[in-house]
């Protein structure tokens, strides 16, 4: 009892009080330096001092990325009837998907429509990362060849961001059947000649990584951003080897020959819209 | 399909009795019975007594208990027996149903993957590509095979055999058996997922029939790596799932232990693929599993090839990429949206026939 009372008393505390308001600061998870939360929202969420490139979820990306207020939005309402029926530890997957929807603001992990980049018009397709992860499950395949077909059907050029953990679990082999679908939807894209953009971001893994977020005429990635097919913590848990520093980041993918271009976030609408002007017919 | 020449008895691999070998936990009946059984052998060849009354009565109890048990395995059941170390293996198949196997190494980038084998052979009357992945026997051929999970050479490997193949008409077969691709700090620096994808994207346009079957563990991009094609069958007993039912546990249940409950809720086995529509046929397995009857599973997936091989071939190459590349469309499309593509197509195919079918002249009626 003598023990508990006497942890709750602090002591008088010679400091001044910190009253900060939530949100105002943030650390930078790389390089460990308190941020002002509104420089580096300025900064397109990159770290000022150390040039890690935060996660940003999808609207912000495609304020990014598309000219102002260009993006117009198709199949937003599209959402999956749980094919399997999935439950886990007392809840559903119906239960997480709504969890996720109101924390991320999205109906689904990927969002896709017509949009300008630097005036030229393109199918943009944006991953979102809070809304579970990001993994692919069968509304993000259904979607993803939706902007094919409309990239075929417009004769206008893809450009995909991707930002997943890989397939989704809680679908199960539907998940892994968009696998093929979409690289099947691409082949078809490939040989009618469609120009097809892969930007990769922290982070790009499993599933998605090994589907179409590397079929792209071109694959750009974010400075830093994790990318590879099995995730580091599985890799090190089954060869019980410590993973050499740097290991499956962009620069690292680009140096064993599987990027074009490493390209920093801000720099990334000029580099875009540079490719397509290149490959105009 | 014409008997062999050569006696069962003297094939390899064949063990044709319903011990199998090492017995599964859940078979705690079955390995009692066999006890029995041998002990009951035993004795009337040491007392010279007669037992065969006996023992027939034991084997049907034994039959009656795997009949028992196979009809409603749990899905977590079901891995286990397809990871039975006695499961017939690529190389079985290979002995067993490929006649004149010629195998075709390295995949001119890096190396020769063990973990996939490629090669021409014969299946029934036709000549085949065969691709598929092996695990191995023995501890030295399943380090050789890395325990069947490929490197990404081993999938450049299987793309190349495969335009090969394309060029001279050659149907494939893939046989899939892998825990999944390997994850590996080489694997990573050579390209695991670009391999894997490079083989989605160009497996759906090889104008060849493909025909896909999953002979024991279906694993994620793994499997999926060459699991691309015109008709996808899994054994019985195997499964086919996107993750391990051990990781599943170990992400959303934070606990690998509960794999049993993640296999259920993967719906990784036979049957829920079939009723979810994601596999076209399940090849049955005789009583008990394979590995209880290594020539009666492999005899089925040789009639089943066979046979879809011949259907297939009766397709145009150009309708049969139009059917596989509309059947990868439609994965994990809602029903009814499933049914309104498949009425298009085939409105579209009845609209086509009839453009091209010769317009009768008008009949005249006779005049009076």
């Amino acid at each position: 009892m003598a023990k508990e009372i006497k942890s709750k008393w602090n002591g008088f505390s010679l400091k001044p009080r910190k009253e900060m308001p939530d949100g105002l600061w943030m650390r930078c998870p790389a390089c460990e330096h308190i941020l002002y939360k509104s420089t580096v929202e300025k900064n397109l969420n990159v770290c000022p001092k150390c040039n890690h490139h935060f996660r940003i979820e999808a609207a912000t990306r495609i304020k990014y990325l598309a000219d102002e207020g260009s993006f117009q939005q198709v199949l937003g309402d599209l959402t999956t009837d749980d094919p399997l029926g999935f439950k886990f530890r007392e809840t559903t997957y119906k239960q997480r998907l709504k969890a996720d929807e109101k924390k991320s603001g999205t109906k689904e992990a990927m969002l896709i429509g017509k949009a300008f980049i630097k005036g030229r018009p393109v199918i943009l397709a944006v991953m979102e990362p809070n809304f579970l992860m990001g993994s692919m499950g069968s509304v993000v395949g259904e979607k993803l060849c939706a902007a094919v077909d409309k990239a075929m059907e417009e004769k206008l050029p893809l450009v995909a961001v991707s930002c997943s953990g890989g397939a989704r679990m809680h679908e199960g082999v539907v998940s892994l059947g968009q696998m093929a679908k979409t690289s099947a939807v691409l082949a078809k894209f490939d040989e009618v000649g469609g120009l097809y953009i892969c930007v990769l971001t922290d982070p790009t893994t499993g599933g998605v990584t090994a589907s179409f977020a590397m079929l792209g005429d071109c694959l750009i990635a974010e400075p830093g951003a994790l990318i590879g097919f099995a995730g580091p913590r599985t890799i090190a848990e089954t060869i019980k080897v410590e993973l050499p520093k740097g290991f499956q980041t962009a620069e690292f993918m680009l140096e064993h020959g599987f990027m074009d271009m490493i390209v920093h976030r801000k720099d990334l609408r000029s580099e875009i819209a540079r490719l397509i002007d290149y490959c105009q017919k | 399909m014409a008997k062999r020449d050569i006696p069962i008895a003297k094939m390899p691999g064949n063990n044709n009795n319903f011990s199998g070998g090492a017995h599964l936990e859940f078979e705690d009946k079955v390995a009692d019975l066999d006890r029995q059984m041998n002990e009951l052998r035993r004795l009337s060849s040491i007392k010279g007594i007669d037992y065969s009354a006996e023992i027939r009565q034991l084997r049907r109890q034994q039959v009656a208990e795997l009949k028992r048990i196979y009809s409603n395995l749990t899905a977590w059941q079901t891995v286990q027996v397809a990871r039975h170390p006695q499961r017939p293996l690529l190389s079985d198949y290979l002995d067993l149903m490929v006649k004149d196997f010629r195998e075709l190494h390295g995949d001119r980038c890096f190396g020769d993957d063990r973990a996939i084998v490629t090669g021409f052979g014969h299946i029934g009357r036709e000549r085949v590509l065969v691709v598929g992945q092996n695990k191995g026997k023995n501890t030295k051929q399943k380090i050789a095979c890395n325990f069947g999970c490929p490197n990404p050479e081993g999938y450049r490997k299987a793309l190349a055999k495969m335009k090969f193949a394309e060029k001279f008409g050659i149907p494939i077969v893939t046989l899939i058996d892998t825990p999944g691709a390997h994850p590996g700090i080489g694997a990573e620096e050579r390209g695991q997922a670009q391999a894997i994808a490079v083989n989605l994207n160009q497996m759906s346009r090889l104008r060849v029939p493909i025909i896909c079957i999953v002979i024991g563990e279906g694993g994620s991009g793994g499997a999926l790596g060459i699991g691309v094609g015109d008709r996808l069958a899994i054994l019985e007993f195997a499964y086919y799932s996107v993750i391990s039912p051990e990781g599943c546990a170990a992400i959303l249940w934070r606990d690998g232990s509960q794999a049993p409950k993640a296999a259920e809720a993967l719906k990784l086995t036979s049957k829920d693929l079939y009723k979810l529509e994601l596999v076209d046929a399940v090849i049955p397995e005789p009583l008990g599993g394979a590995h209880r009857n290594v020539h009666d599973t492999i005899y089925n997936v040789e009639k089943y090839i066979v046979k879809t091989l011949r259907d297939l071939k009766r397709t145009k190459i150009d309708n049969l990429l139009d059917n596989r590349y509309s059947k990868l469309r439609s994965i994990g499309a809602s029903p009814t949206e499933k049914l309104r593509r498949k009425t298009q197509a085939a409105k579209e195919r009845v609209k086509a026939a009839l453009e091209a079918m010769p317009t009768k002249p008008k009949r005249v009626p006779a005049k009076v």
